[in-house]
């Protein structure tokens, strides 16, 4: 047996790692982003996707959310760590699995091609809401909903199709039916 | 219309309303407004220290032996990064602190001006919370809410940055909202029936053990005394973290001593074979656990804290149970006895043998050494200063290193809030300046700070601030020319390559002493050491006690890396056969 030279415990076994998404309710005010995202980078969980913007001016309430990754017990310290934090109001922790939550990424594509190509793309694009924003003879900026790896596969299959920028936002999710987190 | 106040003035007017009586501060260009106001308020005494980790450190001993909020005062820039490892500190052992730092003018900010940084950034991570103060009219608000903050649920630093336009600017001023909790952050959220089952599982247990930590201190010291009682109606055996002593007797009969990594060995191997684990607000640190997969095998855990996010973050529990630990012992010992459940009586029999077995592992006496005629010993030293000073109400602050695990070994806390050390963050220098706000909250006690010779001098610059307010602070250093735990792990595990470890060209401690216009003692021989001990104790003033020790002498027992809680190593003849025959054959 090989002698260890730290007092530190070695890593014990992983568990299995998911996809959740963490929905937070903070107060608008300076600076909470970065305590947010700060407790992220310094207790080294991942960030996949952020997306963040005020949803109640009268309150002052914005809605940030995460696309994590972590196995349970990481995924449960996030939760309970976000929920210390001052501004916090809730939290919210949904597996990407979940069938009763709707998840959506939005990307603004450009295509330089002629008119033709450009049917082309939109007619690959057709299962993503796809909206012309622009359109020149040469060029069209197409903005498209969808989840993370469709546009992945999309941004993937239309750069022999003239696709020369891609912009695109975090995922941002709601919950099906009647019901509203609590 | 009411009153307009200065900015400076609503900062007092604040601390004043939160009955706050000492500041401990550095002034500085960025705080001179607040400077300019601290004459009118005669109730507030402001401690000048000789550098703003010292305040900082002389707020977290203020407060850990009186359990009120420490209060720093610091200047913007230099003032605010020389505070960051004492906020870091208070965080990582739950001290309430309050630091009022100030910044240049709303105008600079981002400038790069003189004395500037981004205080808020800097201190983010190592607070609860942190506020910079933009309008002169959030300033009331922000200031009660920091002392909400700091000392509601479990308990931290928080930092409030005052531009020096807002220190000037003029608002009206009101009164902390009594009302105004912080949204369940800080709320007991347990209920009667997580209660029942932690009593079902205390009735079940046959070597049962509670694990206690620094929550039953911060919970003030009902807590403490409602633990003893708990323990007296159980009979369970209790251990205690390095930061938890004093929550409980140390020379009671059912105290096992401290757990982990230089705990003893009845605690550990207690903790290992134990069926039933009660953490009583401890957090599972990595000094405690030893090597996670092999932690407490046999055993149902609970976990009893104010900090949802303590739970299940290191190890697994069965039952957890989050709320303030002096009401939940208080809600146990109350449904065990409505239930009549005389564990100590009625499950006699069963914890007996759970008894028989840990006075087995008590006669190993782990804690012994041997002691010398020729030599001063640093554990036969701790043990003259505890049956020396251990008539009176004695308060003991520390350092970090080898002498800090001999203090918490053999020094025997009988009550809560007189033991003051840095655990979790293990800052060298902590100890003097700790000792000076000790001293300060209990101006008639004793207080004495066990240092090492190089962790002293991190901080020495404190024996002024100890001379200017004439507080009779003892500096007992265990003197044994080496960073010792340093050179012990060197010893240990880097095949004795004793890499910058010595302690050259150390200053005579008694010119030192007296330097700073106090007294200096020297010890080196064994038979004279109660003597100068007690012309220690006998000096109405600061004293700095050099006592110099075996320079040889390793701390144990001792956790060795990466092991779990039975595999100790009692002391250096243990590691020559550890190291031979591996694992599991050191003691078992």
């Amino acid at each position: 047996m090989t002698k260890s030279k730290s007092a530190y415990s070695t890593p014990s076994k992983l568990g299995k790692i998911d996809t959740h998404i963490i929905v937070v309710w903070v107060d608008n005010e300076a600076s909470v982003l970065s305590r947010v995202v700060g407790l992220f980078s310094g207790r080294g969980y991942n960030i996949e996707s952020l997306a963040v913007a005020e949803v109640d001016q009268k309150k002052s309430l914005s809605r940030i959310t995460i696309v994590t990754t972590g196995t349970p017990q990481v995924i449960e310290q996030i939760v309970l760590q976000l929920k210390k934090l001052v501004p916090v109001h809730k939290v919210g922790n949904f597996k990407r699995e979940d069938k009763n939550v709707i998840f959506k990424e939005m990307a603004l594509l450009k295509i330089v091609a002629n008119s033709s190509k450009i049917k082309e793309v939109l007619n690959a694009c057709k299962k993503y809401n796809p909206v012309i924003l622009d359109q020149t003879n040469k060029s069209a900026v197409i903005q498209i909903t969808a989840l993370r790896k469709e546009i992945d596969n999309v941004t993937k299959n239309l750069k022999p199709f003239g696709l020369v920028s891609a912009s695109r936002t975090g995922a941002v999710a709601m919950t099906r039916g009647a019901e509203i987190f609590n | 219309m009411s009153k307009l106040f200065s900015g400076a003035e609503i900062v007092f007017k604040c601390l004043e309303d939160q009955k706050v009586e000492h500041i401990f501060g550095y002034p500085g260009g960025a705080v001179l407004p607040i400077y300019d106001e601290l004459k009118n308020h005669p109730s507030i005494k402001h401690i000048l220290v000789r550098h703003e980790q010292g305040a900082g450190h002389a707020a977290e001993g203020y407060a850990r032996s009186s359990g009120k909020p420490g209060v720093v005062l610091v200047t913007s820039g230099p003032g605010a990064t020389n505070v960051v490892t004492a906020l870091t500190d208070a965080y990582m052992d739950s001290v309430p602190l309050v630091c009022i730092s100030g910044q240049v003018p709303t105008h600079l900010i981002g400038t790069d001006a003189f004395q500037e940084c981004d205080t808020t950034g800097i201190t983010r991570p190592c607070t609860k919370h942190n506020w910079l103060v933009k309008d002169i009219n959030d300033l009331p608000r922000i200031m009660h809410e920091a002392f909400e903050v700091a000392t509601s649920g479990r308990p931290g630093p928080v930092l409030v940055d005052i531009p020096k336009d807002i220190q000037f600017a003029k608002a009206k001023y009101f009164k902390p909202k009594k009302e105004k909790k912080l949204k369940a952050k800080s709320l007991n959220a347990f209920k009667q029936s997580d209660i029942d089952k932690l009593v079902d599982l205390m009735k079940k247990a046959s070597r049962p053990v509670f694990y206690t930590g620094g929550g039953v201190i911060n919970s003030g010291p009902k807590a403490s005394e409602l633990l003893r009682e708990l323990v007296s109606i159980t009979g369970f055996p209790i251990t205690s973290t390095l930061q938890g002593l004093g929550a409980y007797p140390g020379d009671d009969d059912h105290f096992l001593g401290m757990l982990g990594m230089h705990g003893t060995y009845e605690a550990n191997n207690a903790m290992h074979d134990c069926d039933l684990l009660i953490n009583i607000g401890a957090r599972f640190d990595d000094r405690i656990t030893g090597k996670i997969d092999e932690f407490s095998p046999k055993s149902k855990k609970v976990h009893i804290d104010i900090d949802p996010s303590s739970i299940n973050k290191i190890i697994k529990v069965d039952l957890s149970i989050v709320g303030d630990v002096g009401d939940v012992i208080r809600f146990t010992s109350k449904t065990l006895k409505k239930k009549n459940l005389n564990l100590g009586k009625s499950n006699k029999e069963k914890i007996s043998k759970w008894w028989k077995q840990i006075q087995k592992w008590r006669t190993k006496q782990s804690l012994n050494f041997v002691n010398s005629d020729k030599i001063i010993k640093p554990q036969h030293a701790v043990q003259r200063l505890y049956e020396l000073t251990k008539n009176r109400d004695t308060y003991i602050t520390t350092e970090v290193g080898q002498h800090q695990m001999w203090a918490a070994q053999h020094y025997k806390f009988n009550k809560p809030n007189r033991w003051m050390t840095s655990g979790g963050l293990g800052t060298m220098g902590y100890g003097l300046p700790a000792a000076v706000g000790v001293q300060v909250a209990h101006p008639e006690k004793l207080v004495v700070d066990i240092a090492g010779e190089a962790s002293i001098l991190m901080n020495i610059q404190e024996m002024s601030t100890a001379v200017q307010y004439n507080l009779p602070v003892k500096i007992f250093i265990l003197n044994n020319k080496y960073m010792g735990m340093v050179r012990q792990w060197q010893e240990l595990l880097h095949e004795k390559n004793y890499s910058e470890s010595y302690s050259k060209a150390l200053p005579n401690f008694v010119k030192l002493a007296e330097a700073y216009g106090c007294v200096g003692i020297k010890a080196e021989d064994p038979n004279e050491l109660d003597e100068k001990i007690e012309e220690m104790i006998n000096i109405d003033g600061p004293v700095i006690f050099d006592c110099h020790v075996d320079q040889d002498e390793n701390c144990f027992p001792m956790i060795p890396s990466g092991k779990p809680h039975n595999q100790m190593l009692l002391g250096p003849k243990d590691q020559e056969e550890n190291k031979i025959t591996g694992k599991g054959k050191a003691l078992v």
